[in-house]
């Protein structure tokens, strides 16, 4: 089914203009029923279980149930993603728990400076691009016959 | 039917898409166009913190050259380039990816991307051209530095949730885009001085395995439909290499990555007999000219010598996890401490691998109670797709940038400005340009950085504002919005409103035109297998479906977007199916295969298959263009070394 809401859970992200998971979903996906104020998954067979939904709901209230199609049930992936890092519960179908911590950036939310505080040395005419050749860690760059 | 709000928006620079390209587009253009005092807006279907290829996150940059750690030279890359593509690719717009990946990925790492770092600091390289990454939010980080670089100096503006349809003419030259909002009744019209056209190749032009629920679950995300084909086409853009479709071997089902395991991991892949067929057919791969023999193998090829073992009943073919974790722990055997850590560890990175970019291959493990360092998982080939930027070469054929041209690829590949299709004012990156495959994410991005400055180059020495028929765009408003119309007007006609003789839902449509290209064109039932009758078959149903198309009905916004989307689709598959047909032979077995014309023909066709639709007379014309290089091949083939024991 991919996505689901679990409606307990959700509030439809109340008086906003749209809920977050119809915000990010990158195929469109996220509807809100405006008469229960609650979000769901119009097409779930177009769903890439790409988890956006998942991590970006505010109450927790998305989860994914695996592919029907061709996934045993009773496993389940969720996500809890902070500013720098993500922890993951994995539980297998016979009940056994994995958990893992990865980062996910290295510099605060928001933050990313477009020239990454290379210096551009090439005008319009140049083959060097913004940043270069800063960016590319070389003197110049690659030039024929030199 | 509802009234809709024309909205004109006037810009210097049009980017459209969302994804790698287009976020490198914008970060580039920004900087120019402050310096030359002009405008630039991106558009994107969806919202640019997750959209395109890269939304879910990846778990490793393909592409890094490393010239600072002279690890490699442009040459080198070229070289592997050509030779996975079977000797078909432009040299010249590898070359200037190449030269200037490192960059993007430097940038990436500033902005905030973790990439895996040896005791000494050095970047751990997955295998010679790919780095590892915490990549999670790869695409958050990269759409952060876009956005910043266009809304926080005010030179830029952004729309997201405005589908595209198709470009704007002004006579010779793109003039932008027009489409719509999924989200509220309103028409867009974009005027643009140059359009960079960045939205992705196509998924589910040919049938899925599955077919239920997991349909969704293509290797290459669902919502890659081919905008930038149809765009490109619509225009009357010269188009190459759009028979190279890519088929990824990956695991079984949910299509989880398959890079780590055979590069960092050094596993093999059995068949049921414990066979690894990259040594047992390793004779086969004599009959494929001088690629059979490069290293490493070409993909496609390494693709077909495990479809043999498949199609003799040697199948499941298993990436035999649980060996390579064991092998490499292997060292540390004595000292039972180290060895549980480092299988820890390894456990660790191995399910990072999915977690990162393919959640649904960890839930598939999780859900079959599989542990990698004790069992194998199965591999199989998914189905074809239209992707520039892997192992797949299909896009619009461009200019090469004027400086790295000899005096004879010049007079074919260089057209005034680098990265412009043969539309004036039209510029393509990513999965919209061809021949110039792995790029990947980060050389899309770069690619993108380097078609923005270009555009830029363009609009100043072109500062005209091109000038639009209103009568023209009203007619082009009424074709867009058609689908809303259909239903309105005939939904009363049955008391189903997915069954009514008057029209076609855009789900079907896709139905249909995937059951045309799986069985006539080489997809999975027919086991990648096609020939000339069964080609001109696919051209005759296509026909009928390009007729059935004017029938399309939407009956909100989100299924008026689904039209339009199969629409693109349907015209991605005709410029296939006509390329396929038009290259007599078999040059790529693991992609598809020409049983009429079933060996490779360096002779007649060691050329580009480019093809052309031209919007005035509404023909296809297909053309061959010289595969000319920049660099000389080096090193030189190695001598066959045919000792099979």
């Amino acid at each position: 089914m991919p996505s689901y809401v679990n409606p307990e859970k959700c509030d439809g992200c109340k008086a906003l203009d749209k809920t977050a998971c119809q915000h990010i979903c990158p195929n469109d996906l996220m509807a809100l029923d405006k008469d229960k104020m609650k979000a769901y998954n119009r097409d779930v067979s177009m769903c890439w279980e790409c988890y956006s939904c998942v991590k970006i709901c505010p109450t927790q209230a998305i989860e994914v149930r695996s592919y029907a199609d061709f996934v045993p049930l009773g496993a389940s992936a969720t996500p809890m993603r902070s500013t720098d890092t993500i922890l993951w519960t994995v539980k297998f179908r016979n009940g056994t728990i994995k958990r893992f911590k990865f980062p996910i950036r290295t510099t605060p939310e928001g933050k990313a400076v477009p020239d990454g505080g290379f210096e551009t040395k090439g005008g319009l005419d140049s083959p060097l691009l913004f940043t270069e050749p800063a960016s590319i860690g070389m003197d110049d760059v690659y030039r024929m016959n030199n | 039917m509802a009234e809709f709000q024309t909205v004109v928006v006037e810009t210097d620079l049009l980017i459209v898409g969302g994804g790698m390209a287009a976020c490198g587009a914008a970060v580039e253009a920004a900087h120019w166009a402050i310096q030359n005092g002009l405008k630039v807006t991106l558009v994107d279907k969806a919202a640019i913190d997750r959209s395109g290829a890269v939304a879910m996150g990846l778990s490793a940059i393909n592409q890094y050259v490393g010239l600072k750690d002279g690890a490699n030279s442009i040459q080198n890359y070229v070289d592997y380039v050509r030779n996975d593509l079977m000797g078909v690719t432009r040299e010249d717009l590898v070359a200037n990816i190449a030269r200037h990946v490192d960059s993007s990925v430097h940038l990436f790492e500033k902005w905030g991307l973790p990439i895996w770092k040896d005791e000494k600091g050095a970047y751990v390289h997955e295998g010679r051209w790919q780095l590892m990454i915490n990549g999670e939010s790869y695409k958050v980080v990269v759409a952060e530095a876009a956005k910043n670089a266009l809304l926080q100096t005010g030179v830029g503006e952004i729309f997201e949730r405005v589908f595209i349809v198709g470009p704007l003419m002004d006579g010779e030259r793109c003039a932008g885009a027009v489409g719509f909002s999924v989200r509220e009744n309103k028409f867009f019209v974009f005027k643009s001085k140059a359009t960079l056209v960045a939205m992705g190749g196509a998924v589910h032009v040919f049938k899925p395995r599955s077919s239920g629920e997991g349909m969704g679950r293509a290797w290459y995300p669902p919502w890659n439909s081919g905008s930038s084909a149809y765009f490109t086409l619509k225009a009357g853009a010269e188009m190459t290499c759009q028979e190279v479709r890519f088929i990824p071997v990956r695991f079984k089902d949910a299509y989880g990555p398959v890079g780590a395991w055979f590069l960092l991991f050094k596993s093999r892949a059995t068949n049921a007999m414990g066979g690894n067929y990259m040594i047992e057919r390793k004779p086969e791969l004599e009959k494929w000219g001088p690629y059979g023999r490069v290293k490493p193998v070409p993909a496609n090829l390494r693709n077909y010598l495990g479809m043999l073992d498949v199609m003799e009943g040697k199948g499941p073919i298993s990436m035999r996890t649980e060996e390579a974790m064991q092998a490499i722990a292997e060292s540390l055997k004595d000292d039972p401490k180290a060895y549980k850590k480092k299988m820890k560890e390894l456990e660790s990175e191995a399910w990072e691998d999915f977690l990162d970019m393919t959640i649904s291959q960890a839930l598939l493990w999780a859900a079959t109670n599989l542990s990698p360092e004790e069992k194998s998982s199965e591999i199989a080939a998914a189905e074809p797709y239209f992707i520039g930027s892997h192992s797949g070469a299909s896009g619009a054929w461009i200019s090469g940038p004027e400086d790295l041209q000899t005096a004879e690829t010049k007079s074919q590949y260089f057209w005034g400005y680098a990265h412009m299709s043969t539309v004036k004012g039209l510029f393509c990156a990513g999965d919209a340009s061809g021949a110039s495959s792995h790029k990947f994410s980060s050389g899309s991005h770069a690619e993108g950085r380097i078609a923005a400055k270009a555009a830029i180059k363009f609009i100043v020495e072109n500062n005209q504002m091109p000038t639009l028929d209103p009568a023209a765009l009203e007619a082009l408003k009424a074709e867009i919005l058609q689908p809303l119309a259909t239903f309105e007007q005939f939904q009363g006609a049955t008391t189903d409103p997915e069954v009514n003789p008057h029209y076609i839902k855009p789900r079907m449509f896709m139905f249909r035109l995937q059951k045309i290209m799986d069985e006539y064109a080489g997809g999975i039932t027919a086991q990648f297998t096609t020939n000339e009758a069964l080609l001109k078959k696919a051209l005759e149903l296509l026909a009928y479906l390009k007729e059935d198309s004017e029938k399309l009905a939407a009956s909100n916004l989100h299924e008026l977007m689904r039209c339009w989307e199969n629409q693109h689709r349907m015209w991605q598959a005709e410029a296939h199916v006509r390329t396929v047909l038009f290259r007599e032979e078999t040059r790529w077995p693991g992609y598809y295969f020409r049983a009429d014309k079933p060996t490779i023909d360096e002779e007649k066709w060691h050329v580009f298959a480019n093809c052309r639709f031209d919007p005035k007379t509404n023909t296809w014309e297909t053309m061959a263009r010289p595969i000319l290089q920049v660099f000389a091949p080096q090193p030189k083939a190695p001598a066959p070394v045919l000792a099979h024991a």
